[in-house]
């Protein structure tokens, strides 16, 4: 399908992949809650920092940091590696080949159709966030917040192609699941969801920068939260958009060789 | 000269799977090794469809059918082989190619589960790029000959199989493709369900001129609606020609099946044909093609007949007679070798 016809497509697509997204509301809801690991981060951390500040973090400043984290991750949320991996398996992604439209694109939308329910929890959230913590660790300049929006347009993308990519090699292996719940212990780890990369020693936060998954969460999370300069949010843009460079190259590579190996299993 | 809307050419589809005997060793064994075996799903097959044709495939479980059908429809690479639809090469599933085709799978669906089939045509128009005037024309006819009423509306999750298979239907059809792929569309369903899918296929083609290639199990449906048939076996081409001709070459005795008036003694029924059944319902006999007229007559003469007609063999023996013989054809090829 051509750019053009699928961007005619794309409000259809989104309406009914949100009124899929409203017929699960309950099971949605459940999993948005289920994400609450920067909150308990939050008690964690806060505790921890009662008595003296660690690192550069206050007891406030860890409030400001996992709030913001929690709103990110509801933003960026994607889940596709899980959904192909199935496909693959049970031979449905057979139903989706048939069709006029990348199965990819199909995929986006439906894990972009549930952004506005999580907002539905995720903007609660925010307003708390400001009342607790005040507006001051906002970013002052207007071209931080276009980086803040391209930030999170590019830690959504890496998310969905990093799911993609890792769902695709089900193409080989039958199953990637596990391979997926491996990036997952490496994103909870190295993306600032659990620990802001400024509190990890120098030599493991260099190492922290040349991997992809602080881009998901925690570089919009510094923006939004530690108050970045404008030297270092461009620099770290750059690395997020050569990690969604890489990335889209990985996946179609991948998607290209794998299909040809699709077996339709079933029926 | 019919044009030709399929076209395949000596395609092969082998895979290679892994075998593993039962049990706890083996599946020890198979961490360390594991041992490859090439399945021939399809090997080397060769034939050509006409636009507007409707034909069957043939074979038992496993033979290849359903492969060579996913093949055409662009799911599957092949090994080797040429495989043109109207002229697109299927595995690069052009958009082009993708809108003249539609491939149905009586056990899979495209229908989203949660949400009405209305919905699911929605999504189809907008991703088949569907005008909207002539959505609403497709759909009303649509829901006309499947007589899809009020069904459109309700949740798919809440539908009948019958009722879903429908309604999975019309979705594949939102589009008017130019080819079918119908893999076995009526399993499953009830025989008064899978009369109306039959009548509703039928007339489709006939309306729209479209080509349709089907999988079945169930011979009605191949008797009705496939003029032409294509046998496939253990991934082999074992027949491709009329149904007619493959009942008279295969079978060329016909049966007469007999409703009688009372009890008859095996004698008198073996001094008409030779006996296949006899049962509370009737006596079918079994006599040869040029027999005929002579055995009808004396079945009226000596026979107590209430009603009387003519048959050929059932489809499913046929095709047992045929698949026998082309293994033992097979067989003795490699014995010779």
């Amino acid at each position: 399908m051509s750019l053009r016809s699928t961007t005619r497509a794309l409000p259809t697509l989104f309406r009914i992949g949100f009124a899929e997204m409203v017929a699960y509301r309950a099971e949605m809801l459940v999993w948005v809650l289920a994400t609450t690991m920067p909150l308990i981060m939050l008690a964690l951390w806060s505790a921890v920092a009662h008595d003296a500040p660690v690192g550069k973090f206050d007891q406030e400043d860890f409030v400001a940091y996992f709030l913001a984290t929690f709103i990110v991750r509801q933003l960026t949320g994607a889940w596709v590696a899980w959904q192909l991996s199935f496909e693959v398996r049970t031979g449905t992604l057979a139903m989706r080949l048939l069709r006029p439209l990348h199965p990819m694109v199909s995929y986006a939308v439906e894990n972009l159709a549930a952004i506005p329910l999580r907002l539905i929890v995720a903007l609660p959230v925010a307003v708390i966030a400001l009342v607790l913590t005040g507006s001051q660790r906002l970013p002052r300049d207007p071209l931080l917040w276009g980086v803040l929006l391209l930030s999170l347009v590019g830690g959504w993308l890496i998310t969905f192609l990093a799911n993609a990519a890792i769902g695709t090699l089900a193409l080989w292996t039958g199953s990637s699941v596990k391979l997926m719940d491996v990036w997952l212990a490496l994103f909870m780890v190295f993306s600032g969801y659990l620990i802001p990369v400024e509190l990890f020693p120098p030599l493991i936060r260099g190492t922290i920068e040349v991997l992809p998954f602080r881009y998901q969460i925690g570089f919009p999370v510094e923006i939004l939260s530690r108050g970045l300069d404008r030297g270092t949010a461009l620099r770290l843009l750059l690395g997020q958009w050569i990690w969604i460079a890489l990335f889209l190259l990985g996946v179609r590579a991948l998607w290209r060789k794998g299909l040809q190996r699709f077996a339709a299993y079933g029926g | 000269m019919a044009q030709t809307m399929v076209t395949v050419q000596a395609l092969r589809k082998h895979y290679t799977v892994h075998k593993r005997p039962p049990g706890l060793k083996a599946a020890l064994g198979s961490l360390f090794r594991r041992v490859p075996t090439v399945v021939k799903a399809v090997d080397g097959i060769s034939f050509d469809i006409a636009r507007g044709e409707r034909v069957g495939f043939l074979g038992p479980n496993g033979a290849g059918k359903t492969t060579t059908l996913k093949v055409l429809a662009g799911l599957l690479h092949p090994s080797s082989g040429e495989v043109r639809v109207d002229g697109h090469v299927p595995q690069r599933r052009e958009d082009a190619f993708l809108k003249k085709i539609t491939l149905v799978m009586g056990q899979k669906q495209q229908l989203l589960w949660d949400l009405p089939p209305s919905e699911t045509f929605a999504l189809n128009r907008a991703i088949y790029e569907v005008p909207e005037a002539e959505f609403r024309r497709t759909l009303a006819e649509l829901t006309e000959l499947l007589e899809l009423g009020d069904l459109v509306n309700k949740p798919t999750r809440t539908l009948s199989l019958g009722e879903r298979m429908k309604c999975e239907l019309a979705a594949s059809l939102i589009h008017r493709p130019q080819v079918l792929f119908l893999d076995e569309p009526t399993i499953g369903l009830d025989v008064s369900m899978q009369a109306v899918i039959r009548d509703f296929i039928k007339a489709y083609n006939e309306r729209t001129g479209a080509t349709l290639i089907l999988t079945s199990h169930y011979m009605d449906d191949v008797a009705a609606l496939c003029p032409r048939v294509v046998v496939i076996d253990r991934g082999l081409l074992s027949y491709d020609g009329s149904l007619d001709e493959l009942v008279r070459r295969i079978r060329p005795e016909k049966r007469l099946v007999l409703r009688l008036d009372g009890p008859v003694d095996r004698a008198a029924l073996e001094a008409v044909g030779r006996v296949v059944s006899t049962d509370a319902a009737g006596v079918v006999l079994q006599v040869a093609q040029d027999a005929v007229n002579p055995a009808v007559s004396r079945a009226l003469a000596t026979l107590p007949v209430h009603d009387l007609t003519v048959e050929n063999a059932p489809l499913e023996e046929v095709m047992s007679e045929l698949f026998a013989q082309s293994r033992a054809a097979r067989g003795e090829v490699e014995d010779a070798a």
